[in-house]
């Protein structure tokens, strides 16, 4: 829903680097999208798409977005189910003591650069 | 050819704006200020209920509001008319919620010095404003009876983020298929620990209530 705002703060993030690290050019960015993060990978890829043209190191940067999967886990059985498939609700016990343990965050794992 | 390198950067995009919202709620806790960030779909009520509250805590504290919108002022004009509180209007330009950087903008604009009490009106939504921590001191939401009591189990998040889930339009109980039991059911399986206060922002009923839950929450933020 919010996929501009967060291509914006990954652009900044990496023309930030990019910077620091005195390269010509980003060539490439490997970004982990969560599968609870509400980024829709789709979405995403066009807003990047868009706003690339607008930058000073990332104009030919190629985008691989790797989804990581939504996991929770249960305080009662101490077993992680998928979140996608049952939510908030335990699939061994059907109780709702449970937590997400991955896939909320975006997160920017490298980039390949010249 | 020049040669391609990696750089390994491992930085998280939220991690930022924790960050930033930590740094925002350390300031204001040095100043003795309290800021409520309040978020609800549109319609739910939370300017009227806002205004209330200001109406009953003004006498105690110097309040100050941050409207957010994507556009219009029609509710900072509302404030200004009905309670004379400082008021100003933050336009999140498109976006669908606020964070701690315009939450920061927001402050330095309202010219906080002086004030001990603020509340931040988030974007009319009930899923983006769930997943940004504005800094804020604490965070309520507003679920009003005509959208139905299934609602935490819709927007999960949202009723995990909450300090207390302030139900409003209690008055209209009668004429919606509102289960309040069914409501507080599903809203535990999202959140154990919150407080529920149910009001009517038209009749006024239970804004007594709600202006007792921000005076313990503002004491106990002073120490």
């Amino acid at each position: 829903m919010h996929e501009l705002g967060i291509v914006v703060r990954v652009i900044d993030m990496v023309e930030q680097a990019a910077r620091e690290n005195g390269v010509s050019k980003v060539v490439g960015l490997d970004l982990e999208v969560g599968e609870v993060s509400t980024v829709v990978p789709d979405y995403f890829r066009d807003c990047f798409e868009w706003a690339i043209k607008r930058t000073d190191y990332m104009r030919e940067c190629e985008l691989n977005l790797v989804v990581v999967q939504g996991t929770s886990y249960c305080r009662d059985c101490k077993r992680t189910y998928r979140t996608t498939e049952y939510g908030k609700s335990c699939p061994y016990c059907g109780g709702y003591n449970t937590y997400l343990v991955t896939g909320r965050d975006v997160t920017v794992r490298d980039i390949r650069v010249v | 050819m020049d040669q391609v390198r990696v750089i390994e950067l491992k930085e998280s995009v939220f991690a930022d704006n924790d960050a930033e919202a930590d740094r925002v709620r350390a300031e204001m806790r040095a100043r003795g200020q309290f800021l409520l960030n309040v978020m609800s779909s549109p319609g739910s009520g939370k300017t009227t209920t806002l205004t209330g509250l200001i109406n009953a805590l003004k006498g105690e504290y110097r309040i100050g509001v941050m409207e957010a919108d994507i556009d219009g002022a029609v509710d900072t004009d509302e404030i200004i008319r009905s309670t004379g509180a400082r008021a100003i209007q933050l336009h999140t330009g498109g976006m669908c919620h606020l964070d701690a950087g315009m939450t920061r903008t927001g402050l330095e604009s309202l010219e906080t010095q002086g004030l001990d009490l603020l509340f931040l009106e988030n974007v009319g939504n009930l899923v983006c404003p769930a997943e940004f921590d504005t800094g804020a001191s604490a965070n309520a939401v507003i679920l009003s009876v005509p959208e139905g009591d299934d609602k935490p189990l819709k927007y999960p998040l949202m009723f995990e983020k909450a300090d207390v889930v302030i139900l409003n339009k209690i008055d209209v109980l009668p004429y919606f298929d509102f289960d309040e039991d069914k409501f507080e059911t599903y809203l535990r399986r999202r959140n154990a620990s919150c407080d529920v206060v149910k009001v009517s922002a038209k009749t006024g009923e239970g804004i007594d209530v709600l202006a007792n839950w921000v005076r313990r929450r503002v004491e106990a933020w002073r120490g």
